[in-house]
């Protein structure tokens, strides 16, 4: 009922309204969105990511095409979207970071919670090393010439550097000149001065946008999430114009419908979906713990995986079109090598051989000069070969792409705005990643309500930076490699099984149906009811099983970029020593072991006779069911 | 008298087919790209530019040598295709019927090369002398790096931002301290009152017993709206 009480009156007729309200503001005491666009836009710019631009489309073009959509969409709605339901709801529910989110909600899932705040911790240190590297390539855009695009001369001035000669100019500019990669893991370099100084740079921007938590990511994401998408816009109508680009889209799309039997495919599109929208990271319950508790969550949900994955398919029509501009290019080089050879060998005109009747010639030379032919050593150029050339990650977007970029007019203007779409992309994620940090320690009783927020974001960006350190060492990019295989993939996992496990079983999913309803105003559908109770733990159970069982089939390896290796410009394999696998252990376990430890804990302090941590749980949430008149300590 | 000449000629003649052949010795290859050049401006390779060819090489041994003695004739050309490409070597004008040695004319040619290349409107990959490298020009390089520049307008912008909120938020909160011991007064009684009505932990959640929370009951307990 809307009747107001009477002390409520009486406030009402002694103050002015306003006092009351800032002091119930006061003792709620938490931020809040300044509206729910806000809210909407921090959660997709957080979900948005460079994977959706780097991983994606790889996966697309190497798991048959637009075939990949179909076990790509029904992981999303068996597991995707649900979980995110999850974690919007439970926020803003309890409206407490992960930390306490969890401990309220049993303190035996109270690991959980941690778990997460770890892998938040883990992963904004590599992540930002990442963006430091985009910022490198960003202000080296300026240039013109661009810098990837020439070799070098080596010291004697007598012809270009070797290393450079032998692979290419941008795989020069990456490994050496912006990584200055050591050819082992173990070897560890120096700092690298120029990235360490874009690193203080990167820190210094992220700092600057969460200095006061919410009250400023929020402003700060008006731009960072909206600004790709006129990026991607731009490139689209671009990338559409060149070239080449009808080919790359078709050899994207095309659908191979038998791909679907290979297992492969499926775990591949259910780790993409759960790590694109990241999940388990406790970034998403941190942003909506500051939302209004009726809100409703289920449409926020629904609307954020959508716009995901549909910016994931939006964000591959460039990235594709650029590529088949620049298989196209590679082709027509290759073809007018040849001919300038043939040219060159049998004195014929210029022009005289084009490409479109290149094969009739080389027929017709082959047959009546075979031998020569065979004494030029021409390459079989194949649009297809160079098709198949796929690459992900960092390979896609600091060789690949900006190998296309040089082969544009005007490149200096395309690689300044496809770099500050990737820096806008890496930094929306990292407010995510940091809120994740900093949120829950906020609630904690370690730090006193009266230190300032910015002090708080400084030392945590202070100390980030002094850790991230290490991986501007020349063996930076092999470790950040490490981190991301076991410390932003394993732990999700885990944690995000045992978060459904425990809403729907400990918790109890009838009791969050509740709250749900009270929060959305309907009962959770069936969907709803079918998913967070059978289908997203066993599909976790499934993915996290066929996940492990990959990663042990074979010793973990890493491909190292050696200058002395016989076969270079091709990498070396290598594997990892010993106490780099434990090292890789540690961080894949440290955040899982949380789960355990904590209920272990607590389990411990129960049997030692200590207050029954289970029954003020049970008081804390039926409060709102029972008559809440007993009083209790404001918290 | 006429039959001399004419063997005098004839002898010139096979001396010269014998000085000048593919792979002779002190001979160079030379292939010219005018059409990847020049595009539509092309112009025919024809005698005239054979012609110019070699005046421009007597030229360059000239420099080089700095006695004037090395007369057109002196150059002799073979083997054009229609490629363009042809065999060029310089025979020595004090002896007779011997060709210059090849380090001497790779040198005069090397000296004088950004001539040979512009009488042609050509640069040193569509005007190949094949076996006489180009010398690599050395790069550009400015005395800032221009993205040391780039970067440090990043930097100032990112600090001067950061000392903006910092400042702007010691203010603030100087500004609440100061309005929160004005209203200390009021809030003491207040509090009390509110207190009992949300004396739970979870305040923030609903009160379904009939205690409606003042900031909600405005919202007319509508859904945050977009």
């Amino acid at each position: 009922s809307r009747h107001a009480g009477k002390p409520e009156e009486r406030v009402h007729k002694r103050k002015p309204r306003l006092v009351l309200i800032e002091v119930v503001l006061k003792e709620d005491g938490r931020p809040k969105w300044d509206n729910k666009f806000q809210y909407i836009l921090s959660c997709i710019g957080f979900a948005v990511g460079l994977g959706n631009v780097w991983r994606f489309p790889y996966l697309c073009q190497i798991h048959g095409g637009g075939a990949f959509l179909i076990p790509y969409f029904i992981a999303l709605i068996f597991e995707g979207i649900p979980l995110l339901h999850l974690e919007l709801a439970l926020g803003q529910r309890l409206r407490r970071g992960s930390i306490g989110a969890w401990n309220t909600i049993s303190p035996y899932l109270g690991g959980v919670g941690v778990g997460s705040w770890m892998v938040s911790v883990l992963v904004s240190l590599y992540y930002n090393t990442v963006l430091t590297w985009v910022m490198w390539y960003f202000i080296n855009s300026f240039q013109e010439p661009l810098p990837w695009s020439v070799c070098p001369l080596n010291e004697n001035r007598t012809g270009l550097s070797e290393e450079c000669y032998e692979s290419t100019a941008v795989n020069y500019f990456w490994y050496r000149k912006t990584l200055n990669i050591t050819p082992d893991v173990t070897e560890n370099g120096t700092l690298q001065w120029w990235l360490v100084l874009c690193l203080a740079a990167c820190w210094g921007i992220v700092y600057l946008c969460t200095i006061r938590g919410i009250e400023t990511t929020g402003k700060a994401i008006y731009v960072t999430a909206i600004f790709p998408y006129l990026v991607l816009t731009i490139f689209l109508i671009h990338g559409l114009t060149l070239p080449g680009a009808t080919e790359g889209l078709a050899y994207l799309f095309t659908p191979n419908l038998n791909i679907l039997k290979n297992p492969r495919v499926w775990l591949d599109a259910a780790t993409q979906i759960f790590f694109s929208l990241s999940l388990a990271f406790g970034g998403l319950i941190a942003f909506s713990s500051y939302n209004p508790p009726k809100n409703d969550c289920e449409k926020d949900a629904v609307t954020v995986a959508i716009v995901n994955c549909m910016t994931s398919l939006y964000a591959s029509i460039p990235v594709f079109s650029v590529l088949g501009f620049k298989a196209t290019t590679g082709y027509w080089d290759c073809l007018d090598r040849n001919i300038i050879s043939i040219i060159n060998k049998f004195d014929l005109p210029e022009q005289s051989i084009m490409r479109q009747n290149y094969t009739i010639w080389i027929r017709l030379l082959n047959s009546s000069y075979p031998e020569k032919i065979a004494g030029l050593k021409l390459k079989s150029c194949d649009l297809q070969e160079f098709l198949d050339q796929s690459v992900s990650g960092t390979g896609l977007a600091f060789i690949v792409f900006t190998q296309a970029v040089i082969l544009m007019p005007g490149s200096q203007a395309w690689a300044i705005l496809f770099f500050i779409m990737l820096f806008s992309l890496g930094l929306s994620s990292m407010f995510g990643n940091i809120e994740g940090v900093f949120t829950p320690l906020l609630e904690l009783q370690i730090i006193s309500k009266s230190t300032p927020k910015e002090l708080i974001t400084g030392i945590i960006c202070l100390i980030s930076f002094l850790i991230a350190l290490c991986f501007t060492l020349g063996s930076g990019s092999y470790w950040i490699d490490i981190f991301d295989s076991y410390a932003g993939s394993l732990p999700l996992l885990v944690l995000a099984f045992f978060e459904v496990t425990g809403i729907a079983y400990v918790y109890n999913i009838k009791r969050f149906s509740k709250d749900v309803k009270w929060m959305t105003g309907r009962q959770p559908n069936l969907y709803w009811q079918i998913t967070w109770r059978f289908i997203s733990p066993l599909l976790l159970l499934i993915v996290f099983v066929a996940f492990v069982a990959i990663q042990i089939q074979k010793p973990p390896s890493y491909a190292a970029w050696n200058p002395k290796y016989e076969d270079f410009p091709m990498k070396e394999e290598k594997v990892y020593p010993p106490w780099v696998l434990a090292i890789c252990m540690l961080l894949a376990v440290l955040p899982c072991i949380f789960v355990p430890l904590v209920a272990l804990f607590h389990l411990i302090k129960r049997m030692l006779g200590s207050k029954d941590p289970r029954s003020v749980s049970s008081e804390v949430f039926s409060c709102h069911r029972a008559n809440s008149n007993f009083s209790h300590p404001k918290i | 008298m006429l039959r001399v000449l004419l063997l005098a000629f004839s002898v010139v003649a096979v001396a010269h087919a014998e000085l000048c052949k593919p792979d002779a010795q002190n001979a160079f290859k030379v292939r010219l790209s005018i059409k990847a050049a020049l595009g539509d401006n092309a112009y025919a390779w024809d005698a005239n530019e054979e012609y110019l060819f070699k005046a421009m090489v007597a030229f360059a041994m000239r420099r080089y040598s700095s006695k004037s003695t090395t007369q057109i004739s002196n150059v002799l050309l073979c083997n054009v295709t229609d490629r363009v490409s042809f065999w060029f070597v310089v025979t020595d004008s004090t002896k007779n019927v011997t060709t210059v040695p090849g380090s001497e004319v790779e040198a005069a040619i090397r000296m004088n090369r950004n001539r040979i290349n512009s009488a042609f409107l050509l640069n040193d990959k569509t005007l190949q002398f094949l076996e006489i490298s180009s010398t690599l020009s050395p790069p550009v390089e400015s005395s800032t790096p221009v993205w040391l520049t780039v970067f440090g307008v990043v930097l100032c912008l990112t600090v001067a931002g950061i000392v903006f909120l910092i400042v702007s938020g010691i203010q603030r909160h100087k500004k609440k301290s100061k309005e929160s011991s004005e209203t200390e007064n009021l809030e003491e009684k207040c509090e009390v009152t509110v207190t009992i009505e949300n004396g739970i932990p979870c305040e923030t959640l609903d009160s379904k017993a009939g205690h409606v929370n003042g900031v909600y009951a405005a919202d007319d307990e509508r859904f945050t709206s977009l």
